[in-house]
């Protein structure tokens, strides 16, 4: 039943690895749609970790979900396109390769199961849910390379065992263990692990050092450093830590209520964010170094996806909100420097108004 | 400020099989005065769960005392055992859990505001259940009195949670892990209640937490005590433990924190342990249960023997070797009953 894949090759040096454009994902309710992802739209360039903000139930899951086609039955892809764009061999003076271009929403069988794990990994949330509790690690692994026609038995095993050293993992502990024998730190990098024994392009890691104490954490942390240092491949990662992607991320994109709201490099987030949400996200974490008085709430609580306000879907909880952000909502467009995007109608004052009063003195 | 709670080389064993137990908090003594906060901080397994559940009688410590307002817990009978009971009440982690599904918010408060005899008339129990609601700030009350726990936003849940616990007029609040299932954005704003219910009460709190940046935050004027496997390794006011740690455990933790900076976390320097394994609390190591892993192990001291909890001159008080060898000009004589 397989079709064939839509595949034009194009030569160009700086194309992303993954496009998104226009995503629009829903879930069926008995009250209604939920409106988890709404008109996303961005890129991933080659190499670049991309961190994906946001609180709980503001659609970042199911937008790393929607990437690889795992979404559940009761969640429609609306609208949108995804392209990934799969590299050949670098040339050796780091110019033209020749690239493929994959539509993924057009994938099905047998394509689908490729570009999942070989081109686009995903690791998930929960380290223990995602192994099966009656393999060992080494079956796991197994599992993985014969559906995908990968490696076989020593082989297969060598290969392994160059991947848990690079995340630091003991391999003659590791490789014969169930699950159930190995911490929480260690399950998240064997699954790291098994998320890149394919060699993906792309790598999605959700939430990855939620529900891990802080030593383990910082230990995940190197380890995905290291990873980016000594393998080529993109990262988009989730989290609702902005400590995390501060750390490891090359551009952060802020999203609220199923929209993409600021998009911008990792300096630029965190040292002259222009949406108000993302400033006051900023606020709202109290840090090692902040006076108690640089922190501050935002008030209210996030929408419920399935009613949402109309306009600006921020503008309930929002301190600069007017007429026009009540009745229209803004789109993602250029902020004022290069490669930063606002979806924001009063961005060009949010900074001064938000910022004065509440920074002031932290410098 | 007077005494409230104080704990006493206590010490809680779980039997784990048939021949083995652990102890989930060993040898802990602290105390915890009128209108203070106390953040106890530290990793999953070090016992700080097991504390908050000891202090508000819920588990009874395998040894050692606990003190109420200066009387042994195991001594109270009657009226005093129910005096202490509903002075010291507990706010748990997760309010999906711990509020009951069937009920309404009226039904949540009125239960204990009945039992224990606050208001007895229908219209004084509606009263005062829309007083405690303004309290948490979930306002306008009236909105809130009849809606169930599906119908509230966690954060809202939470409050409710808490509005349930000051039902009994209680001089000190456990929350355990309180704002952790709490979104980001609200999170603060809910400190920032209890807070003010510190400030207008008088409330003492112990606040357990894994969030040395969330301690640091609501214990600015209380103190911090770190927990490590089952041990109180550090306790000190809550920015000098933050600005200046003094145990190895907790400059280690710090040091692994990233911040919500990028150039300060990336240029940050880390402690490196010397070993990543966590010691299983079935078989901890010998002297100092955070050797194997210590930065700064020194020597046989540290191997042997449990380093006692030291008190010094700037309020801190701190169980490690070298830290007691270098500061040695500066020990103090502990508080009455912590020696």
């Amino acid at each position: 039943m397989s079709q064939p894949i839509h595949v034009s090759t194009v030569q160009r040096t700086s194309a992303p690895a993954l496009s998104v454009q226009g995503l629009t994902i829903t879930y069926q309710a008995k009250r209604g749609d939920v409106q988890a992802v709404r008109n996303v739209s961005f890129d991933v360039g080659r190499g670049e970790a991309l961190a994906i903000i946001g609180e709980s139930g503001s659609g970042k899951t199911t937008l790393g979900l929607g990437i690889v086609r795992l979404l559940p039955s009761t969640a429609t892809i609306r609208q949108g396109e995804l392209l990934y764009r799969r590299f050949g061999a670098a040339g050796n003076g780091g110019g033209t390769s020749a690239t493929s271009e994959v539509d993924v929403l057009q994938l099905k069988g047998r394509d689908l199961r490729q570009f999942r794990w070989k081109e686009c990994a995903m690791v998930f949330q929960a380290a223990l849910n995602a192994f099966n509790p009656v393999l060992r690690v080494s079956d796991q692994f197994g599992d993985t390379a014969r559906a995908h026609g990968y490696l076989q038995g020593r082989e297969l095993a060598d290969r392994a065992r160059h991947l848990f050293e690079l995340v630091r993992l003991d391999s003659e502990r590791v490789w014969r263990a169930y699950p159930h024998e190995l911490s929480g730190g260690m399950r998240q990098r064997v699954l790291i692990a098994l998320g890149l024994l394919l060699e993906p392009q792309l790598l999605i890691l959700d939430e990855p050092t939620t529900a891990l104490d802080i030593l383990t954490q910082r230990n995940i942390m190197d380890v995905l450093k290291d990873l980016r240092q000594k393998l080529d491949f993109s990262l988009i990662f989730i989290s609702h830590d902005l400590s995390l992607a501060a750390e490891l991320a090359d551009r952060v994109a802020t999203m609220y209520a199923g929209k993409l709201v600021e998009l911008s490099d990792v300096y630029t987030t965190f040292k002259n964010p222009v949406h108000p949400y993302t400033i006051g996200l900023i606020h709202a974490v109290p840090t090692l170094t902040a006076h108690r008085d640089h922190v501050s709430s935002i008030p209210g609580s996030p929408p419920d996806l399935i009613d949402l306000p109309s306009g600006c879907k921020f503008h309930p909880r929002c301190p600069l909100a007017d007429q026009r952000c009540r009745e229209e909502e803004p789109e993602l467009a250029p902020a004022s420097e290069a490669h930063h995007w606002v979806a924001c109608w009063n961005w060009q004052s949010a900074s001064d108004r938000l910022h004065n009063g509440q920074k002031g003195a932290s410098a | 400020m007077s005494e409230l709670i104080r704990l006493e080389h206590v010490t809680r064993r779980f039997q784990v099989k048939r021949q083995q137990a652990i102890k989930a908090v060993d040898d802990v003594s602290f105390d915890v005065r009128e209108s203070e906060i106390l953040c106890v901080v530290g990793e999953s397994g070090c016992g700080k769960t097991t504390t908050g559940k000891i202090i508000s009688g819920l588990l009874p410590p395998s040894e050692g005392r606990v003190f109420y307002r200066g009387q042994d817990i195991t001594t109270l009978k009657g009226a005093d055992w129910k005096a202490y009971r509903l002075g010291v009440q507990m706010i748990h982690q997760d309010p999906y859990a711990s509020l009951n599904p069937t009920h309404s918010t009226y039904q949540t408060l009125a239960a204990p505001l009945k039992r224990h005899g606050f208001a007895s008339s229908e219209a004084g129990i509606r009263a005062r259940a829309k007083e405690l609601l303004e309290m948490v700030d979930l306002t306008p009350a009236s909105d809130f009195l009849d809606k169930y726990p599906h119908q509230l936003s966690g954060g809202q849940r939470q409050r409710v949670a808490v509005a349930r616990s000051l039902t009994v007029n209680p001089s000190f609040i456990v929350a355990d892990e309180a704002v952790s299932m709490v979104d980001v954005s609200i999170r603060i704003s809910l400190l920032n209640t209890l807070l003010r219910l510190k400030q207008d009460m008088g409330l003492a709190v112990l606040f357990i937490t894994h969030d040395l940046a969330l301690a640091k935050y609501f214990a600015w004027e209380g103190r911090i005590g770190v927990m490590y496997l089952g041990r109180l390794v550090e306790l000190a006011p809550a920015r000098q433990l933050v600005e200046a740690p003094q145990h190895p455990y907790t400059k280690v933790l710090l040091s692994a924190i990233p911040e919500a900076d990028p150039d300060v976390t990336r240029t940050k320097q880390h402690l490196q342990l010397r070993s990543m394994d966590v010691p299983s609390l079935l078989r901890l190591p010998d002297g100092c249960a955070f050797h194997p892993r210590c930065p700064f192990f020194d020597g046989e001291a540290c191997e042997k023997v449990v380093p006692p909890f030291t008190f010094f001159r700037d309020g801190s008080a701190v169980a490690c070797h070298p830290v007691q060898r270098q500061r040695e000009a500066e020990i103090i004589a502990a508080p009455t009953g912590m020696d």
